[in-house]
């Protein structure tokens, strides 16, 4: 970044560098940092690099229950990754995420039971097989739009349960099949739910980072101009179907990715544990997560994860009206969801400046974060 | 012949159980414009109420009216309380909203009247009427006259009424109805006072058939939704009649097809919404969405 | 001044990556104590308690079952009242898991992490226990008198000690439908209903075996998922096929809507309808008595509705008790009933411990033989070691008659194996 064009800018605004507050009246932020130089490259590594290596350590720091709770958190938060890509960023509605979250924890179990494949390639297959069908239901789906997409993505969602129990044979049907759970490697001196815990993390970083790189680059931009003018987008030259498709293909592998790391951690999967409320309760967790943030994925799966279990100590007979009334509170409160919440705190400290364009006109504290609106709005029947 | 005839019969009276539901899921749908996932909870909700209600000693039509009363004007409170404050954050967080709902509809019946079944009387006579050698209960014949009915009351409501017009102005565009002068936040309170009201309605002509617990509109509110999208989510009729068609294919399929059963009927319905919504997705009586490019 | 501001940034930013680095190094290793032992005693027991912990449905789909929880907890604080097992008050820890068996194995795994319970107690739904046997089984907690009646828990003795039932599982009472129809309908044709899961499809099972080599035979089956709005239809189809026996395997709300729709129609089978539906006010009040009269069941534990027990000295104890520690629950609802008799259960297991270890609660719970009083005469509590993992293994034919079930014939001991 250059010196001339940052002091041009605080002379057009007439404030000597270092007042407290800007001409629009907010506290000026501690730091300033153009989008895309490389100090925001810089930063912003550093700071996935602490992220990463807290959450790594924090499995030796608690004991197995909050490690194992963990765990499904990440699970659950690559599921609502995958989910947040469709709805928060494309701007379509699944209510079926469900389904490939259970198709990718059963190719899991039918691969290292039936077919005795160790259990690190289950993954990949899981997401290979997920994507295909992703795509393969996306294609005449992605044709309807807003509340018929909805009614479509519930029907899989629907239909899951029941095939998976006329397929018993290969799915153990009712009873549910146990698998067994990964073993710790000798030379990692580590407990079993650790491990558990750090291979499923050692799957999610990955994971939100290909997010991350998804919604900035061409898909991504793509995606925010079909969610935010489809018919602009589309005259612009953007092809919709297929970008669409994509974009449904990759939010199922992520899901089914997900669904396989369910059943490693679980190391039981049966059909009760895919009914339709697991595709509510994925879209509930990317909302107050915040839609369209990478980071509300992770947000949205630690409250599933845990309201539940703070609402019943509240109240044991009052758990879901406790759980019901948190979850609109929660939405009340701050539409744009924990991440909205958090990231209007983090502005204060640091803003990313969309640096001006090259007429030379400043464009103020504009951020460039894909996404960083809902969906939608207004009364029209689309959603 | 007549085994065909009358699992066919057999069908409509599903379907109209559907179809109650969807009627209300419709008028919403018409009147705000949103997808409500609560509805059934609270038309649930409202048929416990009348069930408290009569079981304490009151006559059967007391309890229908003070619940009916109960869900308009709790439907109304809703809006005003729940939806509105959320109303600019975006459709898909309004529709979060409802899901909250659900959950904190369904959990507070069960905190109030428990979680066992219990029976509900139904307003209709007991009997079966024959016709053909096909018969329908007395009961499903009352429910498939009162849907009919609603829908023609809805009908007048919406074409021939200045309410209805403003209400269907407000849900289509609200800025240019505050425009003209028509009180939006009345009208969509009024919306859903009325979808309430048809809930309830709905839940006291099913509680009878699928017996009164906490869980009854969970299952039939899938079904409500297909047959609504089936129809036409803004043609009341519609809702009727492609609930009717749902209910009359799964119990074909159940009846016919040998690979179905009955574990995978619920298939069949979910498969015709696939095939509609792709050739004509406003559904058999819906109108096309227009837009202004 | 914008340099050395980037420096500050850079450098706020290096800190807290260091600092990240110093917790995970000094958080290497953590407290063990989770797991280990110090002295004789196991987790949970002292000399003046005893904690037990149980993960139930109280919410979602299975949430009718919640109630179960009152009944136990009843029991315990009479017995707690009354002092304690060997001294030793109860206390009653529980979690809820929606009916979701990862739920209930995070629940589960509080317990005794956390909570650090004594043993896991009547934890409800087949596919729970699944999810949490082996995990029970590793850690070496007792699972005991788990609330299903799936057949899994008595015939895996070796791969999970740990784990045992209680009530009579569905498989013997298929066994008993079948044998009463073998003495009542010989060459029967029988129509099915059955929920398609796994408690639905091990009462079939058991069923067919038990038929097997009989004149009697199934002519058609129709399943239904418990998420479904309504089992007209199905029935329908059974009735038409004019059978001479139903066979009813569903939960109450269905069971309710099957007899209606039986009523409807000139079907006059005999109504086999399975325990866990046998209910006069959550099945028969609401169909109208009328409509159920012939209907057969099976029971093991004296019924609340049942007048014949008015008077009963345990029934009393019951209701009384019930109605005083928890006044919210309903004394006729018979799942209250069977809370309190399983916990009844427990405390006699408890009181036979040879030593307060969790070894000796399994050694005491494989080798029971106790009368509980709320059982029905003639159905006794009793297991053998290795050789019988099923502790009530006998019932008895009720059929409903004018205003209740009565009580047909003897019981009927049907082992499960």
């Amino acid at each position: 970044m250059s010196l001339p064009r940052k002091v041009a800018r605080d002379q057009d605004q007439g404030i000597p560098e270092g007042d407290q507050v800007g001409r629009d009246g907010r506290a000026r932020p501690f730091l300033r940092i153009d989008a895309g130089s490389r100090r925001h490259r810089t930063l912003r590594g550093l700071a996935l690099l602490a992220a990463v290596l807290i959450a790594a350590g924090i499995p030796f720091n608690s004991d197995r229950v909050v490690n194992g709770q963990l765990t499904l958190v990440l699970v659950y938060a690559v599921a609502a990754l995958g989910l947040n890509l469709l709805v928060g960023y494309s701007g379509q509605i699944s209510l079926g995420h469900g389904a490939f979250f259970a198709i990718g924890a059963y190719t899991a179990a039918i691969l290292i039971v039936r077919a005795h494949v160790p259990y690190p390639l289950t993954v990949p297959a899981a997401a290979l097989l997920t994507f295909a069908l992703g795509f393969a239901f996306g294609v005449p789906a992605l044709r309807l739009r807003g509340l018929y997409l909805a009614l479509v993505t519930l029907a899989l969602a629907i239909a899951t349960t029941p095939l998976i129990k006329r397929f018993e044979g290969l799915t153990g049907g009712v009873q549910g099949m146990s698998v067994p759970q990964p073993t710790v490697p000798g030379w990692l001196p580590v407990d079993p739910d650790q491990f558990l815990y750090l291979l499923v993390l050692s799957v999610a970083v990955p994971m939100f980072l290909l997010a991350a790189n998804l919604t900035r680059g061409g898909l991504g931009r793509a995606l925010v101009s079909i969610r935010d003018n489809e018919r602009a987008a589309t005259t612009m030259g953007v092809d919709r179907a297929r970008v669409k498709s994509r974009v449904f293909a990759w939010s199922a592998a992520y899901a089914g990715v997900a669904g396989a790391l369910f059943t490693l951690t679980l190391g039981f999967v049966a059909p009760e544990s895919f009914n339709l409320a697991l595709s509510f309760t994925f879209l509930a967790a990317i909302v107050i997560g915040g839609l369209g943030t990478v980071g509300g994925a992770l947000l949205g799966a630690l409250f599933i994860e845990f309201v539940p279990q703070y609402a019943e100590r509240v109240n044991q007979a009052l758990t879901g009206v406790i759980y019901g009334a948190t979850l609109i509170a929660v939405i009340y409160l701050m539409p744009g969801g924990i991440a909205g919440l958090l990231r209007s705190v983090r502005r204060r400290l640091v803003e990313v400046a969309e640096p001006p364009p090259a007429g030379g006109e400043p464009t103020g504290g504009a951020v460039l974060e894909a996404g960083a609106t809902s969906p939608g709005g207004g009364r029209r029947p689309a959603v | 012949m007549e085994r065909f005839l009358q699992v066919v019969v057999d069908g409509i009276a599903d379907g109209s159980i559907y179809g109650a539901l969807a009627l209300a899921l419709v008028l919403i749908f018409r009147s705000t414009g949103i997808v409500n996932f609560a509805q059934g909870e609270m038309a649930m909700f409202a048929t416990f109420v009348a069930w408290g209600l009569h079981d304490g000693g009151r006559p059967l039509w007391l309890a229908l009216v003070a619940a009916f009363a109960f869900a308009f004007l709790g439907g109304m409170a809703i809006e005003r309380l729940l939806i509105r404050p959320v109303e600019g954050a975006g459709t898909l967080t309004l529709v979060i909203v409802t899901l909250g709902l659900f959950i904190l509809v369904n959990a507070a019946a069960g905190w109030i009247w428990g979680f066992t079944n219990r029976g509900f009387p139904s307003i209709f006579p007991s009997g079966v009427a024959r016709l053909g050698g096909v018969e329908l209960s007395v009961e499903s014949l009352g429910i498939i006259a009162v849907l009919l009915a609603v829908v023609a009351l809805l009908g007048l409501l919406f074409q021939r009424t200045k309410l209805g017009l403003a209400m269907r102005a407000a849900a289509l565009n609200p800025d240019s109805s505050r425009l003209v002068g028509i009180r939006v936040g009345r009208m969509l309170m009024l919306g859903w006072g009325l979808a309430a009201l048809l809930g309830a309605l709905a839940g006291v002509l099913v509680a009878p058939r699928l017996f009164l617990d906490v869980n009854l509109m969970g299952g039939v509110l899938v079904y409500a939704f297909a047959g609504a999208a089936l129809g036409g989510f803004d043609s009341p009729l519609g809702a009727v009649v492609g609930s009717w068609i749902i209910g009359v294919t799964e119990n074909l399929a159940g009846t016919y097809v040998g690979a179905v059963g009955a574990d995978l009927k619920v298939l069949v319905p979910l498969a015709v919404i696939f095939v509609v919504l792709l050739v004509r997705p406003s559904g058999l009586f819906g109108s096309p969405e227009v837009t202004r490019v | 001044m914008v340099g050395s501001r980037s420096k500050a940034g850079r450098g706020r930013f290096a800190l807290l990556a260091l600092l990240a680095l110093v917790l995970v190094a000094a958080g290497c290793g953590r407290d063990e104590g989770g797991g280990g032992q110090a002295g004789t005693a196991d987790p949970g027991i002292t000399d003046t308690s005893i904690k037990l912990g149980s993960s139930y449905p109280f919410s979602g789909p299975a949430s009718a079952y919640g109630t179960i929880a009152k009944g136990v907890n009843a029991y315990f604080e009479l017995t707690n009242d009354k002092g304690g097992v060997n001294g030793r008050k109860i206390e009653f820890v529980t979690h809820d898991d929606g009916y979701e068996p990862q739920r209930a194995l995070t629940n589960a795994r509080r317990l005794v992490e956390q909570d650090k319970v004594f043993a896991l107690f009547n934890t409800l739904g087949t596919a729970n226990n699944i999810a949490i046997w082996d995990y029970a089984n590793q850690e070496k907690v007792p699972q005991v008198f788990v609330a299903t009646g799936a057949s899994n828990w008595g015939t895996d003795i070796a791969g999970h000690p740990y784990t045992i039932g209680w009530q009579p599982n569905y498989v013997t009472e298929a066994k008993v439908y079948a044998e009463y129809l073998k003495q009542q309908k010989p060459n029967g044709k029988v129509a099915v209903l059955y929920q398609n899961d796994a408690y639905g499809k091990d009462l079939l099972g058991g069923f067919k075996s038990g038929i097997e080599g009989s004149g009697i035979q199934i002519v058609k089956e129709q399943s239904y998922e418990a998420t479904a709005p309504s089992v007209a239809s199905q029935v329908k189809q059974l009735a038409g096929t004019g059978a001479d026996v139903f066979l009813n395997i569903s939960t109450p709300k269905f069971a309710a809507q099957s007899i209606a729709t039986v009523a409807q129609t000139t079907w006059k089978p005999l109504h086999v309808l399975n325990n866990v539906a046998a209910s006069k006010a959550q099945v028969l009040q609401p169909v109208g008595l009328k409509n159920a009269q012939g209907i057969v069941s099976t029971a093991y534990f004296k019924d609340p509705e049942d007048q014949q027990w008015g008077s009963d000295a345990a029934m009393v104890e019951y209701k009384t008790n019930l109605a005083k520690y928890e006044p919210d629950a309903n004394p006729d609802d018979p799942y209250n009933a069977y809370g309190w008799t399983v916990a009844n259960t427990m405390v006699e297991a408890l009181k036979q411990m040879k030593e307060p270890t969790r070894a000796a609660l399994m050694d005491s719970v494989r080798n029971l033989a106790v009368d509980v009083p709320m059982l029905l005469p003639g159905v006794k509590v009793q297991t053998n070691g290795t050789t019988d993992g099923f502790p009530i293994e006998a019932m008895q034919v009720t059929q409903f008659k004018g205003e209740n079930f009565e009580l047909q014939g003897n019981v009927i001991q049907a082992p499960a194996q």
